[in-house]
C-alpha cells in the first residue's frame, strides 16, 4: 500500500516537475510547481513526517505560490517568447546546474555518505512528529527560533520602509497616527 | 511516551545574553515610541539608540571575564564575543552619532532608520557570538536583512534604489551559497554545532573529503561575500556609493568584522583539522582581494567609490592574519578590525559632513581646497588617510605591522610580500585625497560643510583613537590576545 501510494506520488511529482519547465504558459508552469509541492508533500507524509508535509502544503504551495502566480499575472507574462542568446544562455546555465545537482546525488548515493543523520528509523513513533519538532523547537532550539521572530521583525519595518507611501517620505518623522490612512 | 527533554531556560545566564537582549528590547522601545508624533527634528529615535548600545555594551563589559556556553552551547559568551560585541557597540554608537544630523538633513525617517541599526548590530553580535551554524546563519541573515533596507533607505535616489537592489539579490545569492554549505557540512560530520563538528573530526578525520571540502569552500564563499573578498566584492561599490554615508560608514565597517568573527570561529573552531584544505584556499582570495582592491581603488574619482574599494583591499589584509591563524594569526586579525572600524568610521564620518540638505559632495574634486577652508576637517581626513595607507605614527601601521609579523612568523613570507606590495600602492590613492585637500583650487562652488556637534563629537573620537593606537597599542593588543584565547 505505501509502496503503491510512493511510486504515485513520485510519478507525479517527476511529471508535474517535467511540465513545470515544458510548458509554454507561466501560469500553467506555476500551477504545476503546485501540484509537484503537494506530491512531495504527499511524499513526505508517507515517511511520518506529518509537519513538513503540512508545512509543505501551507508555506510552499500556498503562501509562496501564490506570491509567484501574483507577479507572473501582475507581469502579464502571456507566453515564453523570448528568443536568441538569452534563452540559450539561461537553458545551458540550467543544463550545468541541473547536471551538477544530479551528479552530486548519484555521487552521494553511490558512495553511502551518511555517517550520522540518515538513520532509518522512523522518526516519533511514540509521539507525534509534531510534538517532537515543537519540543526540540522550545528547548534545544529555543534561541535560533526567538532569533528567526527577530528576523521577521526586521522583515516587516523593512517592508514599512520600503512600501511606506510618497506623502511621507518627505517628512523627517512619521506624521501623526491615522494622517496617511 | 517518551522522555521529554529538560527546559533549557533555567539555566540560561542573561547577563551573557545581555546585549541582544537590550537591542531587541531598543528596537521594540524605538518602534512603539512612534505612536507618540515627535517634531520632524526631534533628537529622540537618536537618543534612544545610542542609550541602547551603551546598554548593550555596559552590559556585556560588566561580565566580560565570564565564560558562559547558553542554550546548548549555540550561544558563547567569552573573550571573543565581548570583544566583537564592545566593537561593535562602538562602531553602532558612533554610527549614530555620525547619522544624527545626517538623517535629519537628508530627511530619513528616524524610528525605522535607528531600529534597522540596532537590528543589525544585534545580528553582527550574534553571528560573532554564535557556536552553531544554524545561528551564525540567522545572526547573518538579521544583519544583512536589516543593512539591505538601510542602503536603500533614501528610496527617491535612483543610486539608493540600485544600490540595495544590487545587494539584496547577490546577498541573497551568497546566503543560498551559505546555506547549501551548511547543509553540506551537516551531511559530513551530523552536527551543525561547532565543537560537535570537531569532535566528530577527531574520530572520523575530514581532510580532503569531498563533501566537507564542497561545504566548507561554500562557506568561505558566503563570508567571502560579507567580507567583501574579491571576486564576490562586485557589490560592493555599488551598494557603498548609493547607501546614506552614514550607512556606509557602519556597514564597511560593522558587517565586515561581524564576517570576520563568524569565519574565525568556524575556521578556529571545527576546521583546525582540515587547515591543509583551506590555507590555500584563502591564501589565493587574500592575495586576490589585497590586489584588486588597490588596483581599482586607483582609478576612483568618488572618495565613496574609492573607500569602497580600500575596504576590500583591508579585507584582503585581514585575510593574511586569518590564514596565519593561530593565537598571533587570530589576535592580529582582531586588532586589525578594530583600529580599521575606527579610522573608516573617521573617514566615512567626515563624508557626511560635506553637502547642504540632501546634496551629495563625495567626489574627490570636491575637496580641493577643503583643507584651508576647513583646516580641523582637513587634518582629520588626512590623519584618516595616512591611517588608511598605513604610515606611522598612526593606528593603521600598528594594524598592519603586527598583522604581517604574524604572517611571517607562521612562515608566509610570499603573501606578507605581496601584501607590502599592495600598502604602497595604497598609499598612492590615499595621499591622492591628502592633494586634492590642500594642493587643488576648487572648480565651481566650494562644498558646503554640514556642522553638527554628534558628528564632531564622533570624529573626535575616532582622530584621538587613531592616534592613541598608533603610539599606544599595547593595551588594545593584549586585549585581542586575551580574547582568542577561547578559541584555540
Amino acid at each position: 500500500m505505501t509502496e503503491a501510494l510512493f511510486i504515485g506520488f513520485a510519478a507525479m511529482l517527476v511529471a508535474s516537475s517535467l511540465l513545470v519547465i515544458l510548458h509554454r504558459n507561466p501560469v500553467a508552469s506555476a500551477l504545476f510547481l503546485v501540484l509537484a509541492f503537494c506530491s512531495l508533500a504527499g511524499i513526505y507524509l508517507l515517511f511520518h513526517a506529518e509537519f513538513i508535509g503540512m508545512v509543505q502544503i501551507i508555506v510552499y504551495a500556498g503562501a509562496i505560490m501564490v506570491l509567484f502566480l501574483f507577479v507572473i499575472m501582475y507581469l502579464n507574462l502571456q507566453r515564453d517568447e523570448e528568443g536568441g542568446v538569452h534563452i540559450a544562455l539561461r537553458r545551458g546555465l540550467g543544463w550545468v546546474a541541473g547536471t551538477v545537482v544530479l551528479a552530486e546525488g548519484v555521487f552521494m548515493l553511490a558512495r553511502r555518505w551518511a555517517p550520522g543523520p540518515l538513520t532509518p528509523e522512523v522518526p516519533g513513533e511514540a509521539a507525534g512528529n509534531t510534538q517532537q519538532l515543537g519540543m526540540l523547537l522550545f528547548s534545544r532550539y529555543l534561541f535560533p527560533f526567538e532569533v528567526t521572530s527577530l528576523v521577521l521583525l526586521v522583515a516587516i519595518i523593512g517592508v514599512v520602509v520600503i512600501a511606506k507611501g510618497r506623502s511621507t517620505a518627505g517628512s523627517g518623522t512619521r506624521p501623526a497616527p491615522g494622517e496617511d490612512g | 511516551m517518551n522522555v521529554l527533554p529538560t527546559p533549557v531556560l533555567l539555566a540560561v545566564d542573561w547577563w551573557a545574553l545581555g546585549a541582544v537582549l537590550a537591542l531587541s528590547a531598543g528596537i521594540l522601545l524605538l518602534l512603539l515610541l512612534e505612536f507618540f508624533p515627535a517634531q520632524a527634528r526631534s533628537n529622540r529615535s537618536a537618543i534612544v539608540a545610542l542609550l541602547t548600545l551603551a546598554a548593550a555594551g555596559w552590559s556585556v563589559f560588566h561580565v566580560r571575564d565570564a565564560k558562559r556556553e547558553i542554550f546548548g552551547g549555540m550561544f558563547v559568551h567569552d573573550g571573543f564575543t565581548v570583544f566583537f560585541t564592545l566593537l561593535f557597540c562602538a562602531a553602532g554608537a558612533l554610527a549614530v552619532l555620525l547619522s544624527w544630523d545626517y538623517v535629519k538633513r537628508t530627511r530619513i525617517n528616524q524610528a525605522e532608520y535607528y531600529a534597522l541599526l540596532l537590528s543589525a548590530t544585534a545580528g553582527m553580535i550574534i553571528m560573532a557570538a554564535s557556536n552553531d551554524l544554524i545561528t551564525i546563519f540567522l545572526g547573518l541573515e538579521l544583519m544583512s536583512l536589516a543593512l539591505y533596507v538601510l542602503v536603500g533607505f533614501q528610496r527617491h535616489h535612483l543610486e539608493s534604489n540600485e544600490a540595495a537592489l544590487k545587494y539584496f539579490l547577490l546577498g541573497a545569492f551568497a546566503s543560498g551559497f551559505l546555506l547549501y554549505g551548511i547543509a553540506l557540512l551537516y551531511g559530513a560530520t551530523g552536527t551543525t554545532g561547532l565543537g560537535q563538528m570537531a569532535a566528530v573530526m577527531i574520530d572520523s578525520p575530514m581532510l580532503g573529503n569531498p563533501l566537507f571540502l564542497l561545504g566548507g569552500l561554500l562557506l568561505i564563499i558566503g563570508f567571502g561575500f560579507k567580507v567583501s573578498a574579491v571576486p564576490f566584492h562586485m557589490w560592493t561599490p555599488d551598494a557603498y556609493e548609493g547607501a546614506p554615508t552614514s550607512i556606509t560608514a557602519f556597514m564597511s565597517v560593522g558587517a565586515k568584522a561581524a564576517g570576520f568573527a563568524a569565519l574565525l570561529r568556524v575556521l578556529m573552531r571545527a576546521m583546525g583539522d582540515v587547515q591543509a584544505d583551506w590555507i590555500p584556499i584563502l591564501s589565493g582570495l587574500a592575495i586576490l582581494t589585497m590586489t584588486v582592491g588597490n588596483i581599482t581603488a586607483l582609478l576612483q574619482n568618488n572618495l565613496k567609490r574609492m573607500l569602497a574599494y580600500s575596504s576590500i583591499a583591508h579585507a584582503g589584509y585581514v585575510l593574511i592574519a586569518v590564514v596565519a591563524g593561530g593565537r598571533d594569526g587570530a589576535a592580529s586579525a582582531l586588532f586589525y578590525l578594530a583600529i580599521y572600524a575606527v579610522m573608516n568610521l573617521g573617514a566615512f564620518g567626515v563624508l557626511t559632513l560635506l553637502g547642504r540638505e540632501r546634496e551629495e559632495r563625495v567626489l574627490i574634486s570636491d575637496l580641493a581646497g577643503l583643507g584651508f577652508r576647513h583646516p580641523a576637517l582637513g587634518i582629520a581626513l588626512t590623519l584618516f588617510m595616512i591611517s588608511l595607507g598605513g604610515i606611522p605614527p598612526t593606528a593603521g601601521f600598528m594594524a598592519k605591522v603586527y598583522v604581517f609579523s604574524a604572517a611571517l612568523n607562521a612562515g608566509l613570507v610570499p603573501l606578507v610580500i605581496i601584501g607590502v606590495l599592495n600598502s604602497v600602492v595604497a598609499i598612492f590613492y590615499y595621499l591622492r585625497v591628502t592633494v586634492a585637500l590642500y594642493m587643488e583650487e576648487p572648480q565651481g562652488e566650494p562644498v558646503y560643510v554640514s556642522w553638527a556637534t554628534p558628528g564632531v563629537i564622533a570624529l573626535i573620537a575616532s582622530v584621538v583613537l587613531t592616534l592613541w593606537w598608533g603610539i599606544q597599542a599595547n593595551g588594545l593588543l593584549a586585549a585581542a590576545q586575551r580574547s582568542v584565547l577561547g578559541l584555540l
